[in-house]
């Protein structure tokens, strides 16, 4: 339970010393209450009351950290169970599966097809970031390390799903350094795996057969002194998953439940067992509910175009709207003797007006200026589009690329007609529908008259 | 010490809405914890799932959807397909060929087709309109008229024409009406607010709060999808209780990741049509997660994924 500056204040010194920048014990303790200063910043807490206070001020949620370098991500760490309530800070990961079932050559097409998915989405990377290593039952220890290897050998992290302690203790021989999960532990053989684990200081995966069984596993664990845990929440059906996913990530953040606060895997390779389009569906489900890392069969562009999106979409900050970057964008092969057709850089925006203008097929150059990341009412509203605004990015940006000097503005401001002509000499300003949609038919009208 | 379970469940519930006659009718609604929390308590009816047809036929549709109404030349046949699908639950007509900047089919023209439509099948029909309010206004207002007795769903009763369709479909012919606002719980609430205050009861509503793709500004729909559903539950607003339904196919099958020919697309994007299976599915996926009581789809594969998903979370 978050403490109130006064809790805290109790347990201060008392000094209102300022050496910690604050003018008295108070003020700084409030401070600490919302999280702004750490308690460390005074040096005079006692060493009780600090091993209490951060105990008590530490997120419900821990914050684990998989793989190594370049390739080392952050999971959990959540503080709120809604986006709109508060940032979501750590992104679900992606793993595609590889088995020690498959044959040589097949791991070797799977790991190549994991690379195959890689793009940049409005500043942000796409592509598989996680390898899962499924062992088959009865697999000999050598031939498992083999396939890590492999995983390990692309440099993502890997997660080892085996409950077999040969197989674990061989593979994190050869891969421990990339600091991979070892996804093995469960109610009957934690504590085995818990040492191998704990020798390799890898984060270990936790499963179970019902929410209260991994909880008792997970007691047990901490109880044994690790902390260092992911939580695989896959049970026999989707609905139980389902459960434990909301169970585990709502018990750590609403009722702040620790046993529970930790990143959790959720399967759905596993679960949708081949049907490619329920796949599809749990992928987006578990994006939403809850998975820290959701394992799936394959990464293709069926599936992560969609998740992908959606991911980008869930983790975005709720008070500042995604933006895209301010530019000239060619739309179906234009030209500098294109038309230009100008709109604000909200992502939204962006993407309902360029998506109707690839639909009309008309070559257009889509120029973007910087509005703040709002609408076209809000910004014009706000100031931040503005005749002035749109003659100075135009004349700056666009007159030295672009030789068409016809530009269209939104009809929402149809009014900015004249002050943009009379700011911009030798171009033509044309007013397009109120929506985005309208604007199929009236580009298409547009160059069957012969004017663009 | 064993796991303490803290359900959230509350003493009140999202209002039931029945569309259809007979057998083959469905309920909307009557959760009283949130989306699939069955671990928690009652959610009410099963998300529903609806399969979407056009006035326009089957010109330009992905080559699944074709194949599947193979042999099927009226709207009668269409309609009577669509509502055989498997995983189906309802079927929803939608206008689009009256669209003023469209094709701008008459509203006599299409008022042909809804009776066409609402004829030949059991299943409850869901109608949407062209998208032009002004259009809607009249032409979902004779929809209402000649579906009399069928007991359906008149979607689309916006900000701008909510008087003429609901007064109509709620008041007159004793329909069910769907008030449609965009992304904004303030705006969703106002509008069932003077909807209401028009003489249309409650339990006569069902809400389209606006949807979009995922990837296309879809945080706005996931927000407004929890706000709506948190205050409908946790403050009993009475004004925000009633089931959601989302279009899904009508804005997913429009992207370009559903809509570019492998020719066309970027490297290694593969068939549109899985694409466009997948963009359907993930958005129908997250709507429902977030509080839709219903989805409505158009290819089979994403029906029938949809229709499994819930039955397995239920
Ligand atoms: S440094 Fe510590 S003792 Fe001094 S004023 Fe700040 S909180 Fe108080």
């Amino acid at each position: 339970m978050a403490l109130t500056g006064i809790q805290i204040f109790k347990m201060s010194p008392k000094k209102n010393c300022k050496e910690c920048g604050s003018p008295t014990c108070m003020a700084f303790c409030m401070k600490v209450a919302q999280g702004a200063v750490d308690i460390s910043a005074c040096p005079h807490f006692s060493a009780d009351a600090i091993a209490q206070l951060s105990e008590a001020t530490a997120p419900p949620m821990k914050t684990i950290k998989i793989g190594a370098g370049e390739n080392e991500y952050s999971l959990g760490g959540e503080t709120v169970l809604y986006r709109h309530e508060k940032t979501f800070v750590n992104k679900t990961r992606y793993a595609a599966t590889l088995c020690s079932c498959m044959d040589d050559a097949t791991i070797d097409a799977k790991i190549e097809a994991a690379k195959v998915v890689d793009y940049e989405r409005i500043g942000e990377r796409m592509f598989t970031e996680a390898l899962f290593v499924n062992c088959a039952e009865g697999t000999d220890a050598a031939k498992y390390a083999e396939v890590a290897k492999k995983a390990a050998a692309t440099g993502r992290p890997v997660i080892l799903n085996t409950t077999c302690a040969d197989c674990a203790k061989a593979a994190l021989a050869e891969i421990k350094a990339a600091k991979p999960v070892l996804n093995a532990a469960n109610a009957a053989n934690y504590a085995e795996m818990n040492a191998i684990a704990t020798e390799a200081g890898v984060v270990l995966g936790v499963s179970g057969t019902s929410v209260d069984e991994l909880y008792d596993t997970v007691a047990a664990l901490e109880a044994a002194g690790n902390k260092n845990l992911v939580l695989d929440v896959t049970m026999d059906t989707i609905k139980a998953t389902y459960e434990a996913a909301v169970e585990v990530r709502r018990g750590a953040i609403k009722n702040n439940d620790r046993t529970f606060g930790y990143p959790s895997i959720v399967n759905v390779a596993k679960l949708a067992d081949g049907d490619v389009a329920l796949e599809q569906a749990l992928a987006a489900a578990f994006t939403m509910k809850y998975g820290s890392i959701v394992v799936v069969s394959e990464m293709d562009y069926a599936m992560a175009l969609p998740v992908f999106g959606l991911r980008q979409n869930l983790f975005t900050d709720p008070q500042k709207p995604m933006k895209v970057a301010p530019g000239i964008y060619p739309l179906n092969g234009a030209d500098e003797n294109s038309i230009c057709l100008t709109t604000v850089d909200f992502a939204l925006t962006y993407f309902l007006v360029s998506g109707e203008l690839e639909r009309s097929g008309v070559p257009v150059n889509l120029i973007i200026q910087d509005a703040g990341g709002l609408s076209v009412l809000t910004s014009w509203a706000a100031g931040k589009l503005s005749s002035t605004s749109v003659s100075d990015f135009m004349k700056a940006e666009v007159e030295p690329k672009i030789a068409n000097r016809k530009l269209i503005i939104p009809g929402k401001v149809a009014v900015l007609k004249g002050d943009i002509e009379a700011k911009l000499p030798g171009w033509e300003v044309i007013v397009a529908p109120l929506e985005a949609v309208q604007l199929v038919k009236f580009l298409k009208d547009m160059q069957a008259a012969g004017q663009c | 010490m064993p796991f303490n379970r803290k359900p959230q469940k509350f003493n009140t519930a999202i209002n039931v809405v029945e569309i259809g006659t007979g057998d083959k009718a469905i309920k909307l609604g009557g959760a009283s914890v949130f989306p699939f929390y069955t671990f928690d308590g009652p959610i009410g009816n099963t998300a529903k799932v609806g399969v979407e047809i056009s006035d326009m036929g089957l010109e330009g549709e992905p080559a699944g959807v074709k194949a599947y109404y193979e042999g099927c030349t009226t709207m009668a046949e269409i309609a009577k397909k669509a509502a055989e699908m498997p995983g189906a639950d309802f079927v929803s007509l939608k206008l689009e060929g009256g669209d003023p900047n469209g094709v701008n089919k008459s509203v006599e023209e299409l008022i042909a087709v809804v009776k066409e439509v609402v004829d030949a099948i059991d299943a409850p029909l869901v109608i949407q309109g062209c998208k032009n309010a002004e259009k809607d206004g009249e032409l979902l207002a004779k929809a209402a008229e000649a579906c009399q007795g069928k007991n359906v769903l008149l979607m689309s009763a916006k900000e701008e024409n909510y008087k003429a369709v609901g007064a109509a479909a709620g008041l007159a012919y004793n329909q069910k009406v769907g008030a449609e606002s965009a992304v904004d719980i303030n705006l969703a609430k106002q509008l069932n607010v003077v909807t209401t205050q028009l003489g249309v009861k409650a339990e006569s509503i069902v809400m389209n709060v606006g949807t979009a793709t995922v990837g296309y500004g879809y945080d706005y729909v996931i927000s407004t999808l929890d706000r709506i559903r948190a205050a409908a539950l946790t403050q009993a607003d009475k004004m925000l209780q009633m089931p959601i339904i989302t279009p899904v196919s009508s804005e997913t099958w429009g992207v370009k990741e559903a809509t570019a020919d492998e020719a066309d697309a970027p490297a290694g994007w593969g068939c549109v049509e899985k694409r466009g299976i997948s963009m359907e599915v993930q958005t129908a996926a997250a709507d429902l997660v977030s509080g839709s009581d219903a989805v409505i789809l158009k290819h089979p594969a994403s029906v029938a994924a949809i229709a499994k998903m819930i039955k397995e979370l239920s």
